[in-house]
C-alpha cells in the first residue's frame, strides 16, 4: 500500500471522490496542502481574490452542474471569511465541501496566531463538520463529508484540519474507501406508498388544482418528471424563486413564479386552490405571506425529502417524506393505473378563471418616453440575445427580481440566486463557477451597483482564468430594493441607499483588470450595444447600464395580508 | 407541555455541543439537560425536558433527528415512562429546625448524606415534581445550595431505545 501524507492524501481522496476543481486562497494552516496540491494535476485549483468569492464560486458551480463545490481556505481570517458563502449554500440547500485549516493541534484553544473555532462558528449554517483528529482517518471523513453533502437534503460540511495533520514528513496508508455507512444517518428514498395513493386520489379529485414546486425540484433533478406530471394532468404550474426552470416558463401551463414578487396569476390561482401540490419547496414566508390567511380552501400535499420541512409552516394534509424523482415516478404510475379521472368540467372553469387573471398582463412593461431605461427591458433584451439559453446568476435587489420575472427559464439549473439567505455579492463570483465549469456556455452576471461592488476583486480572477463572463449591470444608482421599501413604508426618506455622487467609473474598472466596458444609457442604444458586447465571445464584458431609478418591482405582496393581496403599480393594488 | 426526550448520542467531540447549539439557534428551550456515556461507550446518552405545544416538539424532534451524530431518540412523554431526578440540597440546620428538617427529609425518603453541627446535605431522588414538593415543604429554612443533575428516564416495559 501506498504511503502518502495528510496533504497528499486529502489531493489524493479529492480526486478519488470524482473532484475535478477547486476553489481557494493559501495561508500558512495550509501550505502543506497547497505544496500537495502543486505536485499533482488531477485536481485543478481555482485562485480566488477573497474567500467569500471561492464560496459564491463553488455554489454556482455546484447549482449548474449538480455535483457538489469544493473550497479550500486558510484557518482563522480565511475561515470566517468563507462563512457568508457556507450561510448562502446552506439555505438554499447546496452541496458543497468547505476544508478549512486549522492551527497545529497543540495550540488549539490557546489564541494561536489566526485561530479560529471553525466547527464551532460555523455550526448553526452546516449540515455537519469534522474536525481531523488523527491523519490516517483524512480519505474516511472526505468520503463521508461528500456523502452528507450530497445526500438527502443537500447541504455544506465543513473540515477543519489541524495544520500537524497534513505535515509532509509524516507517511500514513493510503486506502480510499468505496462506500460509507452512517448509523446515524439514512437518507429518505421513495416515499410512504399508502400517502402517495391518498395524494393522488385527493389531486384525481381536485377542481382548482395547483402545482407549487421549489429548487428541490432543481436539486433533485426532477424537472422532467415533474413536466410529465403536468402534461398528464393540465394542471398549471407555479415556481419559487429558487424552482424556476424546473418547468418551462414559456409552456402555456406555467403561471410564472409566485409568492412576493410573484405573478398575479400565481398567487390569484394559489390563493382561490381547492388542492396545492407542493413538492420540494418549503412554503417560505416570502411565498405565503400571512400564514393564517394562506390558501383558505385548498387541501395541501406536501412531497419533500427533509421530514422537518413538513408541516413547519404550513401544515399538510398529507405529508410525504420522500425524493422528488421517485414520488413523482410512483405518483405517475398510480395515476396511470388510477380508474378516477380528471374533472375536465371543473378544470376548464379553472383555467378559465386563470386566463382571466392572466389577461391582467401584470408584468407589463410601459415604456418612458424619454429614451429613458427600463429596467425590464433590459433583461427582456437580454432574453432575446441568448435566445433564452444563458446560465443568468444574479446578486440581490430589484434587479434578480427583474431577472427572475423577465428572463423566462425553460431548463432547469439555468437561473443561479440566493434566495434564503438573499447574499448581494454572490452573483459574479457564481458566474464564474458556473463558467468555470462550462467553459463555452453564456454565463451572464445580472446585478445591481450595489452588489458588485461586494465582491468586484474577482474581476482580477476572471483575467488569470480568462473567464468571459458577461456582467449586466442594473444600474439605479441606489441600493433600489431598500429605496422601493423606503418609498412604499417610510414616506420617501432615502436613509443610505443612495450614493450617486461616489460610484465609480465601471467602464474604467473593468478596463484596469484588462477587461471591456461599455455604458448603455439610452433605450435606443440597448439592443445594438448589448448584441456587441455578447459578441465578443472570449472576453468579460462589463454592461453598465443605466435605468430607471425611480422603478419599483410589482407586483408586490401586501405585508399580513393573504397570498391574492398585492400592489400591482405604484398606484394599484387588488 | 412539558416533554422529556432521550437520545442516543455519537460519543463525539463536539456532538454535545451541535444539540445545545439546535435549541438555542431555533429559540427552544432547554428546562434540564443530563448527558453520560452508555454500556457502549461509543454512545452517550442525554436527555433533555423541554416545554412546547405538539408542533413544536414535532419540529424539535425533526430537528434533532437530522442531526448527524444522533442516533436514535425517543419522546418519552408519548408512553409510559419512569423520570428520576437527584437532588444534592445544603441546608442550615440549626436549634428547631434541625429535627423539622431530618423528619421532612424522611417523609420524602431523602437521605442526609453530610452533617455539622450547623449544617445537612440532603439527597433526595424522585421526578422532579418530588424534588419540588420538598423545597416548598422545607421553604421555611435557609437554604444555602442546590445541585440538581437534571431529568434521566427510561420508558416502561419491553421498550428498548437502542442503536
Ligand atoms: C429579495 C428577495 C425576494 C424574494 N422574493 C421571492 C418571491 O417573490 N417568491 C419566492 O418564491 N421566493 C422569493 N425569495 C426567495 C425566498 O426567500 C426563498 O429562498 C424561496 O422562496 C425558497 O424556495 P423553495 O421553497 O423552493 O425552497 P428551497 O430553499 O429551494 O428548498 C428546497 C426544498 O426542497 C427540498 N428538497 C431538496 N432536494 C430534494 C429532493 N431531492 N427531493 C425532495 N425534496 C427535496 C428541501 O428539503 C427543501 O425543503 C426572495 C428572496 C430575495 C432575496
Ligand atoms: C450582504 C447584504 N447586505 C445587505 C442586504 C440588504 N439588501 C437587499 S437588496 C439591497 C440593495 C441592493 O442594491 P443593488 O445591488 O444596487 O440592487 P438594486 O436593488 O438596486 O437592483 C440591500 C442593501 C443584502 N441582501 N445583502
Ligand atoms: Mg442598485
Amino acid at each position: 500500500m501506498e504511503l502518502l501524507s495528510g496533504g497528499e492524501m486529502l489531493m489524493r481522496a479529492l480526486h478519488d471522490e470524482g473532484v475535478d476543481m477547486i476553489y481557494g486562497y493559501p495561508g500558512g494552516a495550509v501550505l502543506h496542502i497547497y505544496d500537495a496540491l502543486f505536485k499533482q494535476d488531477k485536481v485543478e485549483h481555482i485562485l480566488v481574490r477573497h474567500e467569500q468569492a471561492a464560496t459564491h464560486a463553488a455554489d454556482g458551480y455546484a447549482r449548474a452542474t449538480g455535483k457538489p463545490g469544493v473550497v479550500l481556505v486558510t484557518s482563522g481570517p480565511g475561515a470566517t471569511n468563507a462563512i457568508t458563502g457556507i450561510a448562502t449554500a446552506f439555505m438554499d440547500s447546496i452541496p458543497m465541501v468547505v476544508i478549512s485549516g486549522q492551527v497545529h493541534s497543540s495550540l488549539i484553544g490557546s489564541d494561536g496566531f489566526q485561530e479560529t473555532d471553525m466547527v464551532g462558528i460555523s455550526r448553526p449554517i452546516v449540515k455537519h463538520s469534522f474536525m481531523v483528529q488523527n491523519p490516517e482517518d483524512i480519505p474516511m471523513i472526505v468520503k463521508k463529508a461528500f456523502y452528507i453533502a450530497t445526500t438527502g437534503r443537500p447541504g455544506p460540511v465543513v473540515i477543519d484540519i489541524p495544520k500537524d495533520a497534513t505535515d509532509p514528513a509524516k507517511k500514513y496508508k493510503y486506502h480510499y474507501p468505496e462506500s460509507v455507512k452512517l448509523r446515524s444517518y439514512s437518507v429518505p428514498g421513495k416515499g410512504h406508498t399508502g400517502q402517495i395513493k391518498k395524494a393522488v386520489e385527493i389531486l384525481l379529485a381536485a377542481k382548482r388544482p395547483i402545482i407549487y414546486t421549489g429548487g428541490g425540484v432543481v436539486q433533485g433533478n426532477g424537472s422532467d418528471l415533474l413536466r410529465e406530471l403536468a402534461r398528464l394532468l393540465n394542471y398549471p404550474v407555479t415556481n419559487t424563486l429558487m424552482g424556476l426552470g424546473a418547468y418551462p416558463a414559456t409552456d402555456r401551463q406555467f403561471l410564472g413564479m409566485l409568492g412576493m414578487h410573484g405573478t398575479y396569476e400565481a398567487n390569484m390561482a394559489m390563493h382561490f386552490s381547492d388542492v396545492v401540490l407542493g413538492i420540494g419547496a418549503r412554503f417560505d414566508d416570502r411565498v405565503t405571506n400571512n400564514i393564517s390567511k394562506f390558501c383558505p380552501g385548498a387541501k395541501i400535499l406536501h412531497v419533500d425529502i427533509d421530514p422537518a420541512a413538513i408541516s413547519k409552516t404550513v401544515s399538510a394534509d398529507v405529508p410525504i417524506v420522500g425524493s422528488v424523482t421517485s414520488v413523482l415516478e410512483e405518483m405517475l404510475e398510480l395515476i396511470k393505473q388510477s380508474d378516477s379521472r380528471v374533472d375536465t368540467q371543473s378544470l376548464d372553469l379553472w383555467w378559465q378563471q386563470i386566463e382571466g387573471w392572466r389577461a391582467k398582463d401584470c408584468l407589463k412593461v410601459t415604456p418612458a418616453d424619454n429614451d429613458v431605461i427600463k429596467p425590464q427591458q433590459v433583461i427582456q433584451c437580454l432574453y432575446e440575445i441568448t435566445n433564452g439559453d444563458a446560465y443568468v446568476s444574479s446578486d440581490v435587489g430589484q434587479h434578480q427580481m427583474f431577472a427572475a420575472q423577465y428572463y423566462k427559464f425553460d431548463e432547469p439549473r439555468r437561473w443561479i440566486n440566493s434566495g434564503g439567505l438573499g447574499t448581494m455579492g454572490f452573483g459574479f463570483p457564481a458566474a464564474m463557477g458556473v463558467q468555470l465549469a462550462f467553459p463555452d456556455a453564456v454565463s451572464v452576471c445580472v446585478t445591481g451597483e450595489g452588489s458588485f461592488q461586494m465582491n468586484l476583486q474577482e474581476l482580477a480572477t476572471c483575467m488569470q482564468y480568462r473567464l468571459p463572463v458577461k456582467i449586466v449591470c442594473l444600474n439605479n444608482e441606489a441600493l433600489g430594493m431598500v429605496k422601493q421599501w423606503q418609498d412604499m413604508q417610510y414616506g420617501g426618506r432615502y436613509s443610505h441607499s443612495t450614493y450617486s455622487e461616489s460610484l465609480p467609473d465601471f467602464v474604467k474598472l473593468a478596463e484596469a483588470y484588462g477587461h471591456v466596458g461599455v455604458r448603455i444609457t439610452k433605450l435606443s442604444d440597448l439592443k445594438e450595444k448589448m448584441t456587441e458586447a455578447f459578441a465578443l465571445k472570449d472576453r468579460l464584458v462589463f454592461i453598465d447600464v443605466l435605468v430607471d431609478p425611480m422603478e419599483h418591482v410589482y407586483p408586490m405582496a401586501i405585508a399580513g395580508g393573504a397570498m391574492k393581496d398585492m400592489y400591482l403599480s405604484k398606484t394599484e393594488r387588488t | 407541555m412539558r416533554h422529556i426526550i432521550s437520545i442516543l448520542l455519537e460519543n463525539q467531540p463536539g456532538a454535545l455541543s451541535r444539540v445545545v447549539g439546535l435549541f438555542s439557534q431555533r429559540n427552544y428551550n432547554i428546562e434540564s439537560l443530563t448527558v453520560a456515556p452508555t454500556d457502549d461507550h461509543t454512545l452517550s446518552r442525554l436527555t433533555i425536558t423541554t416545554i412546547g405545544d405538539d408542533r413544536k416538539i414535532e419540529q424539535i424532534t425533526k430537528h434533532l433527528n437530522k442531526l448527524i451524530d444522533v442516533v436514535k431518540l425517543v419522546d418519552l412523554t408519548e408512553g409510559a415512562h419512569i423520570e428520576r431526578e437527584l437532588m444534592l440540597i445544603k441546608v442550615k440546620a440549626t436549634g428547631v429546625q434541625r429535627d423539622e428538617i431530618k423528619r421532612t427529609a424522611d417523609i420524602f425518603r431523602g437521605q442526609i448524606v453530610d452533617v455539622t453541627n450547623a449544617i445537612y446535605c440532603i439527597q433526595l431522588v424522585g421526578t422532579s415534581e418530588k424534588l419540588d414538593g420538598f423545597l416548598a415543604a422545607i421553604s421555611g429554612t435557609t437554604v444555602l445550595e442546590v445541585a440538581r443533575t437534571g431529568v434521566s428516564g427510561i420508558s416502561r416495559g419491553e421498550k428498548v431505545l437502542s442503536a
